[in-house]
């Protein structure tokens, strides 16, 4: 498969719509139409595939938590210290 | 270790909270810091790609949100408002950032052209099935960091932080659809982005 096959009307008219399709905010209609079209177009196939794992591979990204002494500069900036009984 | 101990259970609910607030209650200041500080810092990190830009931020943004109370008007949810405030301290920032250095090789997301799939190839990865590798997760770093500002702010509030669309197009005031076309631009140009790195690549089985 290459970019020349890929590159043909129904798979441009539908990928507008790939994001709605994978959160599952799209129409009955409009997912039955996809995926009849994937299981003849393994580009969009690959493509569905993929945009839901790379959604999926954020939501694992773990989230730093905010260091101590960042939040305790917050609350100095603040002038707040005093209200979380610090010390 | 100097304990917070501010107690979070204080006021009731957010509508208590917010009354408080709103009647300028410094207690209840440190608390909504205590409470949502944490998530804050979170966006403006992923947002800045800095930890002390994002301290930077986040401070920009309290003493903002502290100075306005009066502002928020409680239609939205008190994280909501504060997403907004921490998203527009950060994209103002980076507003100042890049008048310094522009950057030419951040992606231009410019007619639907650029959002052809060019990656076509099948990624063996498993999500939620193998721990992150720590060479992946500064590949996803790097790729959120190379979005232009608008699509990396939706994006990291929608994927990221997990608001709701509704939540989210709140905090970047723009409507539901706005927010869901930059979504789905910013998803694509990551697809494209990390196929450089797992199309084709066995990924080794965390143990
Ligand atoms: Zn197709």
């Amino acid at each position: 498969m290459n970019d020349h096959d890929h590159d043909h009307g129904e798979c441009r008219q539908l990928l507008k719509d790939l994001s709605d399709y994978i959160d599952g905010d799209l129409d009955e209609t409009l997912c039955v139409e996809i995926e009849r079209h994937m299981n003849d177009c393994d580009n969009c196939r690959v493509v569905v595939d993929t945009l839901r794992k790379t959604v999926l591979l954020y939501h694992d990204l773990p989230a730093e938590p905010m260091p101590v002494e960042v939040e305790a500069r917050l609350l100095k900036c603040l002038d707040l210290e005093a209200f979380v009984g610090a010390n | 270790m100097a304990g917070l101990t501010i107690d979070l259970n204080l006021y009731a609910d957010e509508a208590t909270l917010i009354d408080a607030l709103l009647a300028g209650d410094k207690h209840a200041c440190a608390c909504m810091v205590r409470q949502h500080g944490g998530q804050m810092y979170a966006v403006a990190l992923r947002i800045m790609g800095d930890p002390d830009e994002a301290e930077d931020v986040v401070q920009d943004a309290f003493i903002s949100a502290c100075g306005k109370v009066a502002s928020f008007e409680g239609r939205s949810k008190l994280s909501t408002w504060l997403y907004r405030i921490t998203t527009n301290a950060a994209l103002m920032r980076l507003r100042k950032r890049r008048d310094d250095t522009v950057s030419l090789d951040e992606p231009q997301v410019g007619d639907d052209g650029d959002l052809l799939p060019r990656q076509l190839g099948d990624w063996e990865i498993d999500p939620g099935r193998q721990a992150l590798s720590s060479e992946l997760r500064q590949e996803m770093e790097a790729a959120v960091e190379s979005l232009p500002p608008s699509l990396r702010a939706a994006f990291v509030l929608r994927d990221i932080q997990g608001l709701s669309t509704q939540e989210a197009a709140e905090a970047l005031e723009i409507s539901e659809t706005a927010l869901k076309v930059r979504l789905h631009r910013a998803r694509l140009a990551l697809r494209e982005r990390l196929a450089g790195y797992l199309a084709g690549q066995p990924q080794e089985m965390a143990p």
